[in-house]
């Protein structure tokens, strides 16, 4: 599980710290954010400590009406134990009660120059990435052409050799062997080599081989989304393959579906090309051209004609 | 499916060297062996996916393996895993 600590989004964010110092090793559990407007009014008990707050101008000016007790009161509240931080938008100034509060509880209060939504959406869009579920699967992951295809098989059915012929074809390595997937919103899989095997090919024979230093920085690439799946697999003779392709098969990766095409490996069978075609033939179907079902149609009409 | 939870005693953990003789010996049976570590979860018959585990000596790891000859294949690479050097 991925930590996230205020520290990061300082970093991220490039904001200023302006208290709470000691906070910020702070870890963040949640990728929900909070305003606390309810909260300025004095009505705690619903109060989402456990989440980010961020403070724009309208909290702010709602504090600033309050009595000098109220605020110090109210800031004591905000800056809980477990509160991982604050955040100001705007580049306001913040109400001195909030610093004391904060250098006092240990509770980080960040600062951000740009405007409240803008601010919410970023922060929100790098804790989602950031909390996103996670997998890994044992395959490789090629971009083809701008299509994400994630390579599987049996070990030493050629993944690995067809991702190479791949990359001397022009093509882009995003990882071997080992597949670290995530889910973002809930109908994309983004997929990345996991740290210490980026850019490495294992080709049996040779060993391990830098396609970046070999190829080029053009036959990497670090993340891709995944679009579709090629399994590979030994030829069996009396096993019933695709012949028409009407029918979509899927693999579904944490309750993401994706097409995925069964290839069968046999000598003289160029692997890389069908990969190649099945990507711009996945490209064609998502530009509303089906080759398959054009054809079906146009059998089918011929068939009425003759009865 | 068997499955088999231990700590590396090899002295230098999983390098290079040992990690391809691991896979090695994994891909010498017929069933599929996974190791799982810190919840990540890989082909044990993959070289890279092993090494990308980094997995050091003491670490605690779990083998699983299922097929034909699971067992055999759990308990030679449970040696393999256990033995000093």
């Amino acid at each position: 599980m991925i930590k996230v600590r205020v520290k990061d989004l300082i970093e991220r964010f490039d904001l200023e710290l302006v208290a709470g110092k000691d906070g910020v090793h702070r870890e963040i559990f949640t990728s929900d954010i909070s305003r606390p407007g309810m909260e300025m009014a004095g009505y705690f008990t619903h109060y989402p400590k456990e989440r980010l707050q961020l403070m724009g101008r309208t909290e702010l000016q709602f504090l600033y009406d309050l009595q000098s007790d109220e605020i110090e009161d109210r800031m004591e509240q905000l800056c809980t134990d477990i509160t991982p931080g604050i955040v100001i938008t705007r580049g306001l100034e913040v109400p001195q009660a909030l610093v004391k509060a904060a250098d006092h509880a240990g509770v980080p209060v960040m600062r951000s120059p740009y405007k409240t939504t803008r601010v919410i959406s970023r922060l929100t869009n790098f804790l989602e990435t950031k909390f996103a579920p996670s997998t890994a699967l044992h395959g490789v992951l090629v971009d083809v052409y701008g299509v994400g295809v994630l390579i599987t098989g049996k070990s030493g059915i050629g993944k690995s050799e067809t991702a190479l012929e791949l990359v001397k074809r022009g093509h882009r390595l995003v990882a071997d062997d080992n597949v670290e997937i995530r889910q973002e919103d809930y109908d994309t899989l983004i997929g990345n080599p996991p740290n210490l095997i980026e850019h490495l090919l294992e080709i049996r024979g040779l060993g391990i081989i830098n396609v970046m230093t070999l190829f080029g920085a053009g036959a990497v690439r670090n993340y891709k989304r995944i679009s579709m799946v090629v399994h590979l697999e030994t030829w069996e003779a009396d096993k019933q393959y695709d012949r028409l392709g009407l029918d979509e098969d899927k693999l579904n990766i944490m309750d993401v579906d994706l097409p995925k095409a069964t290839i069968p490996v046999r000598p003289g069978r160029n692997v890389s090309v069908i990969i190649e075609v099945a990507a711009m033939n996945f490209r064609l179907k998502r530009m509303g051209i089906n080759t398959a079902e054009e054809f079906s149609n146009r059998l089918n009409s011929v068939i009425d004609d003759v009865e | 499916m068997v499955e088999k939870e231990l700590s590396v005693q090899l002295e230098t953990g999983l390098q290079a060297r040992p990690a391809a003789k691991f896979v090695q010996e994994a891909n010498r049976y017929s069933s599929d062996v996974f190791l799982e570590k810190d919840g990540k979860r890989v082909n044990a018959k993959s070289i890279m996916g092993v090494m990308s585990l980094a997995i050091g000596s003491n670490e605690t790891i779990t083998l699983q393996a299922e097929g034909p000859d699971e067992q055999q294949a759990l308990d030679s690479l449970m040696t393999f895993i256990e033995q000093e050097k």
